[in-house]
C-alpha cells in the first residue's frame, strides 16, 4: 500500500503527531466542559435562591379574557348583530395526554364532527399548549348536562360560557352586515396574537370585516394561581377587557325591508342613498343567505346548496354585480352635453327611428318604429329617445364623454365602507387599448351614448352617481357607518364623514333642464315611468333603463316588441322629492322585460315607503312646499 | 454449504468470546447515559410510558446499527467512503430541490424527512476527510487544506441553506476535528480561523433576509422575549431551582407546569438539572467526558491513519453536542436546535450517534496489536 504514495509516509511520526493532538484536543474539551460545569455551579449554587423563588412564583399564569364584540344597529337602534350567551366545549392541550383518544371518548358524550376536530387541530399549531382551545360551539342544554355528569372522565376539557354572534334579522343583512366566523389559519397569518388571545371569531365579510378593528375591542387579563397539577386555584386579580365599539349604520331597517320585499325573491339589487350626506339608507341584494349559518362553521350540506344555487345567493350584487346601465346613463350624458357646450339647452334632434353615422350604412335604432319626431332634451329623456344621445355621443367623442362621466364616479370604486367593491368599466380609448389592444371605432362611441357596449356599472356605482346628480353635482362620499358608541351608557358619537366635494356643475340651468327631463319621465304625459308613478304624493325624478346582454357591439334593437323577457335587465334610477332630494335610488332586476314595465313600479314602492309610508303617518314631506327637516334622522325616527 | 456456514458461524462466535469486538468500558458508559435518558424522559414526559417505550425501541435500533457497524472492518468502510459521501451530497441536493419544511418550525414531523440526508453527512463528512488525508503525507500542506475545506464546505453549506444551522455546525465541526487531529500545523490553523473570521461579513452579504433574521435572533435571543428568549429564561429558572441536590425525580415544577418548552427534546437537560441538581449534572458531564476520552484512546491505538482520524473525529464531535445543548439551556450559547446526545427524545440522533459508535467499536476491534 505504501508503494502507491508519492512521498513516503512515516507511520511512527504520524502516530506520535496524532497522539499529541488527541491529548491537546481532549484538554481543550475538558476546559470547555469545565466552563459549562462552572455555569451550572453559578446557576445552581450561587444563584440557587433567586431561581428557586422564581420557580415558586411560576405558579402564576396569565389568562386572557376576550372582549365582547361591539353590536351593530341600524340608524334607529334596531339590532342587526347581537351577542347571545351560549356554552362551548374547550380543551386545554397541555392537560391532555392523548388528544385523539380523548376526542374518541368525548364523542360518546357530546357529538363532535370531523370538521370540529380538524379545526381544533389547525388551531393548535399557532398557540401555546396552556391556552385552552374551543372544540365545539353552541352546546345544547342537554349536551351541557350530559357532559357535567361525565366531567370526571375528561381531564382538561371544560364547558365554558361565552358570547356568540347572532344576526336577528337573518338573510336581510347577510351581505351588508356580513358575518363572523372561526379564526382560521389564513387569519392567523396577519393577526396580532396578543390582541386576539382568547378570541375565537373574526369578521369575515361585510361590515363585520371592514370594521373588525372597531368591533373587536381590547382583551383583558386575569392572573390566576395554579396548583402543582396546573389547575386554577384562584384568580388573583384581573384587568377587564374593553368591549368593542357599537356601530350604528345609516341603513334604515324599514326601508331595507321594503326594498327587499319588492323583489319577491327575483334576482336583483337596490341601493338607496341620502344625497345630502352620502348615507346609505338601504342596500339590498336578492337573493341573500342567512349569515347565522356561517358563525359556528357552516355545514357541508348548507354550503354546497349556497354555492350550487344558480341564483348565486352569496354574490353581493349591489357591491360587485356587473350590469350595463342602458338608458339610465342618459341623464348623465345629457348634462355632459350641455356642460361641455356640445348641445345648447333648446337644441333638438329629428328621430326617424334609425340613426346613421355620416357615410356609414349601419343603422342605430330608436325604441319606436318610425321614430319620435323632432325632440329636445326634456322629451328625449321622457321618451328615452336614443337618437338624441347617439348624435350627442358622436359629437362629443368618447374621451370627452368618459372624462366628464368619471366625475359621477363611473369606472371607479365609490369607496363605500365594505371590502371587495367592484370597479365596473367606464369605456374609453385608453381602456380599450389596455384591455384588448385594439383601436376605438366611432360606432362604439354611438352605443356608449345610450349606456350600451363596453359599459359596466355596479348598482352601488349607479346609486352613487344618482346621488351626485340629485345633490346638483355635490359629491358626499357614500358610507354605511353613521355613528359609534363605546358601551351602552356612552354617548353616541357621529362617525367622521369624509368631506364633501363642491359641485362641478358650472351652469345650474343645465342641471335644471336635465331634472325637468327626469321629472317628465315619471310625471310627463309621454314619460316611460309615468304609469308607475301616477298619483305619487311627492314629485320624483327618474329614468328607466333596459340593458341587453346578448349584444355587445352590434345593432341595438327595439326591446319592447320582444316577448322574450328573460333576456333583459331592467334598471331604474330616481331621486325624490325633486325640490329637496332626500333619497337617491338605483335598482336593477336581472331577469325582466324592460325598465319601465318591471323596474319602475318597484322603485315607486321603495320611494313610497320612505317618503309616504302606507301607515298614514305624516312625514312632512308630502307637501312639496314644506322644507325638509334639517336632521336627516329626524324623519324616519318620527314615523315608527 | 450449510455445514460450512455453521462452521464459520461457530468460529466467529469463538473468536468473539476470545477477543471481544466491542469495547466494554465504552459500551457500559453509553448504556449508562441511555438509562439516565430514559429515566429523565419518563419524568419529563409526565410519566407517559409510550415516550419511554418509543425511545427504548430507538435504542434497540441504534444498538443494532452499532453491532452491524462493529462487524464491518475499517478497510471496507474506507473503500466505501467516497460512495457514502457522494450519495449523501446527492440526497442533500435532492432535498434542496424537492424537499419541503423550509419553515422556521423546527419541531414539525417534516423534520424526519428533512433530517435524514443531513444525519448521514454527520458521519460521512469526517469519513471523507479521513479518507482523503489517509492517502496524503501528514501533516497536511496547503493543497490538502484546500481540498478538505471543499469536502466539508459542500455538505455544510447545503445543510445551512435548508436552513438548519445546528446540523450544519455539527457536520462542519466533525470534518474540522479530523483535520485538527491530522496534525495541521498551528500557524495554519490560526490563519484558517482568520480567513473564516474575515469571510463572515462576505457570507452575511449573500444570506437571504430571513436567514439574516435567524442569525440576528441567534445572536440576541432577548430580542424575542416571547419566543426563544422566554424559553431561555424558563430553562435557567429550572436549572437554578434544582440546586445542588435537585428537587427529586418527577418533582420539577418547571417542566410539569409546562413553563419549559420542548421539555422532552431540546430542553430535556433542563428537566434533568432541575430534578437531579448539580450532582446529577456533574455525573452526566463526567460520563460524557469519559466517553470522549475513551473514544480518543481507541483512536490513538487505531491501525491506520483513516481509522485514527475517523475515530478521533467521532469522539470530539460528541463533545459539540454536549457543549451546544448544555450551553443553550444555561443561557451560555444562543438557541440552536441540537439535542443532548442519547438523552433527548428523538430517533434520528440516537440512531446516527450509535452508528458512529459502531464504527468506533470496529476500529477498536481492528486496533494495532500490542507491540
Amino acid at each position: 500500500m505504501n508503494l502507491r504514495r508519492s512521498k513516503l509516509k512515516d507511520g511512527a511520526r504520524e502516530v506520535a503527531l496524532f497522539q499529541r493532538r488527541a491529548i491537546v484536543g481532549f484538554l481543550i474539551i475538558v476546559v470547555f466542559l469545565g466552563v459549562l460545569a462552572a455555569r451550572f455551579v453559578h446557576l445552581q449554587v450561587v444563584r440557587h435562591d433567586e431561581f428557586a423563588t422564581r420557580a415558586d412564583q411560576n405558579r402564576i399564569k396569565l389568562r386572557p379574557i376576550p372582549p365582547a364584540r361591539g353590536l351593530i344597529f341600524d340608524r334607529n337602534g334596531t339590532l342587526l348583530a347581537d351577542n347571545t350567551a351560549a356554552f362551548r366545549l374547550e380543551v386545554i392541550p397541555e392537560q391532555v395526554k392523548d388528544v385523539n383518544a380523548l376526542l374518541e371518548k368525548l364523542r360518546d358524550v357530546v357529538p363532535v364532527t370531523d370538521d370540529d376536530i380538524k379545526r381544533f387541530k389547525e388551531q393548535r399549531k399557532g398557540r401555546r399548549g396552556f391556552n385552552s382551545l374551543p372544540l365545539r360551539f353552541r352546546l345544547s342544554e342537554d349536551e351541557v348536562a350530559k357532559f357535567a355528569v361525565n366531567r370526571w372522565r375528561f381531564h382538561g376539557v371544560e364547558v365554558v360560557p361565552y358570547l356568540t354572534r347572532t344576526y336577528p334579522r337573518g338573510a336581510e343583512f347577510g351581505h351588508v352586515v356580513g358575518y363572523v366566523s372561526r379564526i382560521d389559519e389564513s387569519d392567523l397569518r396577519d393577526l396580532d396574537v396578543t390582541r386576539y388571545a382568547g378570541t375565537t371569531h373574526i369578521g369575515k365579510t361585510g361590515i363585520e370585516r371592514y370594521y373588525e378593528k372597531l368591533l373587536h375591542g381590547e382583551p383583558g387579563y386575569e392572573r390566576v394561581e395554579v396548583n402543582a397539577d396546573g389547575r386554577v386555584l384562584r384568580v388573583l386579580d384581573s384587568t377587564p377587557p374593553t368591549p368593542g365599539r357599537n356601530l350604528y349604520l345609516s341603513i334604515d331597517v324599514r326601508l331595507q325591508e321594503a326594498a327587499e320585499a319588492v323583489f319577491e325573491g327575483k334576482p336583483g339589487a337596490a341601493v338607496a342613498i341620502d344625497p345630502r350626506n352620502g348615507e346609505v339608507l338601504a342596500m339590498v341584494s336578492v337573493p341573500s343567505f342567512d349569515p347565522n349559518l356561517f358563525v359556528n362553521g357552516i355545514s357541508h350540506f348548507d354550503y354546497r346548496s349556497l354555492i350550487g344555487s344558480p341564483l348565486r345567493p352569496l354574490l353581493h350584487r349591489a357591491l360587485v354585480g356587473t350590469y350595463k346601465p342602458g338608458s339610465t346613463m342618459k341623464p348623465f350624458m345629457g348634462i355632459a352635453g350641455l356642460e361641455q357646450g356640445v348641445r345648447r339647452l333648446d337644441d333638438t334632434v329629428l328621430s326617424t327611428g334609425e340613426f346613421h353615422i355620416p357615410g356609414q350604412a349601419r343603422g342605430y335604432r330608436d325604441h319606436r318604429r318610425g321614430g319620435h319626431g323632432r325632440v329636445d332634451l326634456v322629451e328625449s329623456l321622457a321618451q328615452s329617445v336614443n337618437t338624441y344621445f347617439y348624435s350627442l355621443a358622436l359629437d362629443m367623442g368618447i374621451d370627452r364623454m368618459s372624462g366628464y362621466l368619471a366625475k359621477f364616479g363611473f369606472g371607479a370604486r365609490t369607496g363605500i365602507d365594505l371590502g371587495g367593491e367592484g370597479v365596473g368599466v367606464l369605456p374609453s380609448k385608453d381602456w380599450k387599448r389596455a384591455m384588448f389592444d385594439k383601436p376605438w371605432y366611432p360606432g362604439e362611441t354611438v352605443i356608449a351614448g345610450i349606456g350600451q357596449g363596453y359599459w359596466v356599472v355596479t348598482p352601488v356605482q349607479l346609486a352613487n352617481a344618482t346621488a351626485i346628480l340629485a345633490a346638483r353635482g355635490e359629491h358626499h362620499p357614500i358610507h354605511l357607518l353613521r355613528a359609534t358608541q363605546s358601551g351602552f351608557n356612552a354617548p353616541i358619537e357621529p362617525a367622521v364623514a369624509a368631506t364633501a366635494e363642491p359641485s362641478f356643475i358650472l351652469n345650474m340651468s343645465h342641471w335644471e333642464r336635465v331634472r325637468d327631463g327626469l321629472v317628465a319621465v315619471v310625471a310627463g304625459p309621454t314619460g316611460t315611468a309615468a304609469r308607475s308613478f301616477a298619483g305619487a304624493p311627492y314629485t320624483a325624478a327618474g329614468k328607466t333603463g333596459t340593458a341587453q346582454n346578448f349584444s355587445r357591439t352590434g345593432n341595438e334593437v327595439d326591446t319592447r316588441g320582444l316577448s322574450d323577457a328573460q333576456r333583459h335587465q331592467a334598471l331604474f334610477v330616481a331621486f325624490a322629492p325633486v325640490e329637496q332630494p332626500q333619497i337617491a335610488l338605483a335598482l336593477v332586476m336581472e331577469v325582466a322585460a324592460s325598465g319601465s314595465r318591471d323596474a319602475a313600479p318597484l322603485a315607486r314602492q321603495i320611494l313610497d315607503s320612505w317618503l309616504a309610508p302606507p301607515s298614514g303617518a305624516t312625514t312632512g314631506v308630502t307637501a312639496p312646499a314644506t322644507p325638509a327637516p334639517a336632521a336627516p334622522a329626524a324623519l324616519p325616527e318620527a314615523t315608527r | 454449504m450449510m455445514a460450512l456456514n455453521l462452521d464459520r458461524l461457530a468460529a466467529a462466535a469463538r473468536s468473539q468470546l476470545r477477543r471481544p469486538r466491542l469495547d466494554l468500558p465504552l459500551l457500559l458508559a453509553l448504556m449508562l447515559v441511555a438509562a439516565i435518558g430514559l429515566v429523565t424522559l419518563y419524568s419529563a414526559g409526565d410519566k407517559d410510558a409510550s415516550i419511554v417505550l418509543n425511545q427504548g425501541a430507538r435504542f434497540l435500533m441504534g444498538g443494532l446499527a452499532l453491532v452491524i457497524m462493529s462487524r464491518i472492518p475499517p478497510s471496507t468502510l474506507r473503500n466505501w467512503t467516497p460512495w457514502f459521501y457522494a450519495v449523501g451530497v446527492v440526497l442533500l441536493v435532492l432535498v434542496e430541490l424537492v424537499g419541503e419544511g423550509r419553515g422556521s418550525n423546527r419541531w414539525l414531523d417534516l423534520k424526519f424527512v428533512r433530517f435524514q440526508p443531513s444525519e448521514l453527512l454527520k458521519l460521512s463528512t469526517p469519513m471523507m476527510v479521513a479518507w482523503y488525508l489517509h492517502a496524503r503525507t501528514l501533516p497536511p500542506d496547503w493543497r490538502d487544506l484546500l481540498m478538505v475545506a471543499v469536502i466539508i464546505g459542500i455538505p455544510a453549506g447545503l445543510i445551512a441553506e435548508q436552513p438548519d444551522l445546528g446540523t450544519s455546525l455539527l457536520v462542519a465541526a466533525s470534518g474540522a476535528f479530523a483535520l485538527f487531529l491530522s496534525g495541521l500545523s498551528w500557524w495554519r490553523i490560526a490563519s484558517l480561523l482568520g480567513t473564516v473570521a474575515a469571510a463572515a461579513p462576505v457570507a452575511w452579504h449573500f444570506l437571504h433576509e430571513y436567514q439574516r433574521n435567524r442569525v440576528r435572533m441567534f445572536m440576541d435571543p432577548e430580542s424575542d422575549p416571547l419566543g426563544n428568549g422566554w424559553h431561555i429564561i424558563q430553562s435557567e429558572i429550572a436549572v437554578g431551582a434544582g440546586g445542588v441536590f435537585g428537587k427529586g425525580w418527577h418533582q420539577g415544577s418547571q417542566s410539569r407546569l409546562e413553563f419549559l418548552p420542548e421539555h422532552t427534546t431540546d430542553f430535556v437537560f433542563s428537566v434533568f438539572s432541575e430534578e437531579f441538581g448539580l450532582i446529577g449534572v456533574l455525573l452526566l458531564i463526567s460520563l460524557y467526558v469519559f466517553i470522549i476520552g475513551r473514544s480518543l484512546w481507541i483512536a490513538a491505538n487505531a491501525k491506520d491513519t483513516y481509522s485514527r482520524l475517523l475515530a478521533g473525529s467521532i469522539g470530539m464531535s460528541f463533545f459539540v453536542y454536549v457543549m451546544v445543548n448544555g450551553g443553550m439551556i444555561t443561557g451560555l450559547l444562543p438557541v440552536v436546535g441540537v439535542p443532548l446526545p442519547l438523552v433527548s427524545y428523538g430517533g434520528t440522533s440516537v440512531v446516527s450517534l450509535l452508528t458512529g459508535f459502531g464504527v468506533l467499536m470496529s476500529i477498536h476491534a481492528h486496533r494495532k496489536l500490542a507491540r
